[in-house]
């Protein structure tokens, strides 16, 4: 599931020497045991509580309330929402990233395929929360957009783009339109393009060949893809919170509000725990998908 | 199978003999897709830096509209550093500054704890055999892939069950720095450790085991032999980490008390209240920044790429 890189067998360091190197290993895992594993827990506990009164967040007498709130009319459309949501950002991220990934790794000069690939992932490093805004400039009722179609008297009056489903969602797809990309790219970067040829030769065209051929084999890819898109999407806060206002609410600022002043974290917790769950979900889901493949 | 399935779309033929038809069909899907393949990546691209150019190139427009260009100016990049920004806005330069220093304080703390806690279990990973190594494996791919905002909120759950335990003992505790480090190294420790271990994938163990065979004791081999090898992966993983810290939101948020805002989370104000061009001045600032990081952690791993064909 995770990174499957295994060189254990060969190294000169004695199998004494390798054993003992589960020692190396304490301080992270303890780190994160502390600080990642534990307070998970808590969050899980506490979303079986009820809201404190006076002051206190939470106050410990056990209720199931919270997740019967989480599935009322109310918030689970919410949930739903975001779950479409989700799924959109990751068809349309796969449509558009697939043949971007395909053009860089079949750049043909070490040059060019550096530079196409750095394109890439020069704005996945950068500020999410400044690429996020940026499109406050271009979808805005005073953007470019606007400003190009009222100036060419296409419409009348600026296009409400902003605080809408439509500005996430667009806002989404560009936010992680990289984590689509790379895992594609690396595993068609090691595809074996005389498959395709032995294909052609075999009388199938192109489309034949790609859908037979190439698309299996960099499934992999595509299945990572798929899975490194839709938890961020499902669980992004800042992208619905700048684009979306108040109209465009998704899980992850249901769960923001809940911890703020006059928040409910009980219901805050269930609202996370039922999230990670659908996180959790869909990690199974590639599991599955990638155990099935080998 | 194949035949059935060939022979829905167009019939076979058992003889050699050209079907000028399907030649002219495959010939045209080659075309479409030819011409696709052109169009596909200039589209993506263009959507992926249109908004920062965007950006960047409003940063300098005298007009306070993005709907029109009147021309070259810095007074919005003079105006950050002047105490003003929009006409309404409450802006303060001493707390941006401030916010800055905070988010470069933690960053630099941030890489140091995960780059060597980083190193340490990547090469573990890499080099060592013992019971429990796929649970550390999947444990570290965890904080990769749970949503930041869960991370966020369990560790605001946590430290604020642990402080009031602290102050019903008469221990003083609040949020702050220490809580946002804590915060910071959690979701980087695990891509210092994927790049570290990807940098001992790339090792010939010969080489150690050549030292180990010439009387090096394994300390005297790991310092001598390995850490200059890997030291690449270890400083581009730690320049990951570092720009992971600075440029974090969503955990920051969560975790930050009372006078450690850090330079998102003041940007995020300020988003939130209005949108000015001086926000476009800051915003360039901050993409630069991190472009130059990127930029350096990028060559360093180019250089190794370079050294291995070699």
């Amino acid at each position: 599931m995770a990174f499957n890189i295994d060189l254990s067998s060969s190294s000169g360091y004695d199998p004494r020497e390798k054993r003992r190197g589960g020692l190396l290993a304490l301080p992270a895992v303890l780190w994160l045991a502390i600080f990642f594993i534990i307070p998970l827990l808590f969050v899980v506990g506490i979303s079986f509580m009820t809201r404190g009164t006076r002051g206190a967040f939470i106050s410990p007498e056990l209720t199931l309330d919270n997740y019967a709130r989480i599935f009322s009319p109310t918030y689970f459309s919410v949930f739903v929402k975001s779950i479409w949501i989700a799924v959109l950002t990751t068809i349309i991220c796969l449509i558009a990233g697939y043949p971007l990934a395909f053009f860089v790794a079949t750049r043909k000069s070490r040059w060019a395929a550096n530079l196409a690939l750095f394109l890439v992932i020069l704005p996945f490093w950068t500020n999410f929360l400044v690429r996020t805004y940026a499109w406050r400039l271009i979808l805005g009722n005073e953007g470019l957009i606007n400003a190009v179609l009222v100036g060419l008297g296409i419409v009348e009056q600026p296009v409400q783009f902003m605080f809408t489903d439509f500005a996430v969602q667009v806002g989404l797809v560009y936010g992680f339109l990289p984590f689509m990309v790379l895992p594609i790219y690396a595993t068609i970067e090691r595809f074996d393009f005389r498959l395709v040829e032995a294909a052609n030769d075999l009388g199938a065209n192109d489309i034949r060949a790609f859908l037979r051929v190439v698309l299996p084999l960099t499934m992999p890819g595509v299945i990572a893809g798929c899975i490194l898109v839709f938890i961020p999407a499902i669980g992004s806060f800042i992208t619905p919170e700048l684009l979306g206002g108040n109209q465009g609410l998704m899980i992850g600022s249901l769960i923001q509000r809940q911890f703020g002043g006059t928040g409910n974290w009980p219901l805050g917790a269930a609202a996370s725990v039922v999230m990670m769950g659908i996180v959790m979900l869909a990690l199974m889901v590639y599991a599955f998908a990638s155990s099935r493949r080998k | 199978m194949a035949q059935a399935a060939a022979g829905s779309s167009a019939p076979r033929s058992h003889t050699v003999e050209f079907n000028h038809g399907k030649i002219a069909r495959d010939m045209a899907v080659r075309r479409a897709g030819k011409i696709f393949m052109i169009f596909a990546p200039i589209v993506g691209y263009f959507f992926l830096w249109a908004p920062i150019i965007i950006l960047i190139v409003f940063s300098f427009n005298a007009s306070r509209s993005v709907g029109q260009w009147r021309g070259f100016t810095l007074e919005w990049y003079s105006n950050i550093f002047n105490n003003i920004a929009g006409s309404e806005a409450r802006f303060s330069t001493s707390e941006m500054l401030q916010s800055f220093g905070t988010s470069i304080t933690i960053a630099i703390i941030t890489t140091l704890i995960s780059t060597a806690l980083g190193t340490m279990v990547g090469m573990s990973l890499a080099r060592g055999n013992y019971p429990g190594k796929r649970i550390v494996d999947n444990l570290l791919f965890l904080p990769v892939v749970i949503p930041e905002i869960t991370q966020g909120v369990s560790l605001l759950i946590f430290f604020n069950l642990i402080f009031n335990y602290l102050r019903g003992n008469g221990l003083n505790a609040a949020p702050g720095l220490g809580t946002i480090i804590i915060g910071h190294v959690v979701f980087t420790v695990s891509y210092v450790a994927i790049v570290v271990r990807a940098r001992f994938a790339d090792m010939n163990p010969r080489i150690e085991e050549a030292a180990a065979d010439l009387g090096a004791t394994p300390w005297r081999t790991f310092w001598r032999i390995t850490f200059p090898l890997i030291l690449p992966g270890v400083i581009s993983g730690g320049l990951l980490a570092f720009t992971l810290s600075l440029d974090d939101f969503v955990v920051t948020f969560f975790l930050s008390g009372v006078g450690s805002t850090t330079l998102p989370v003041f940007v995020f104000g300020l988003l939130r209240t209005s949108v000015t061009p001086e926000i476009n001045a800051i915003s360039t600032l901050i993409l630069i920044m991190s472009t130059i990081l990127i930029g350096i952690a990028m060559v360093l791993q180019g250089r190794d790429n370079i050294a291995k064909t070699a």
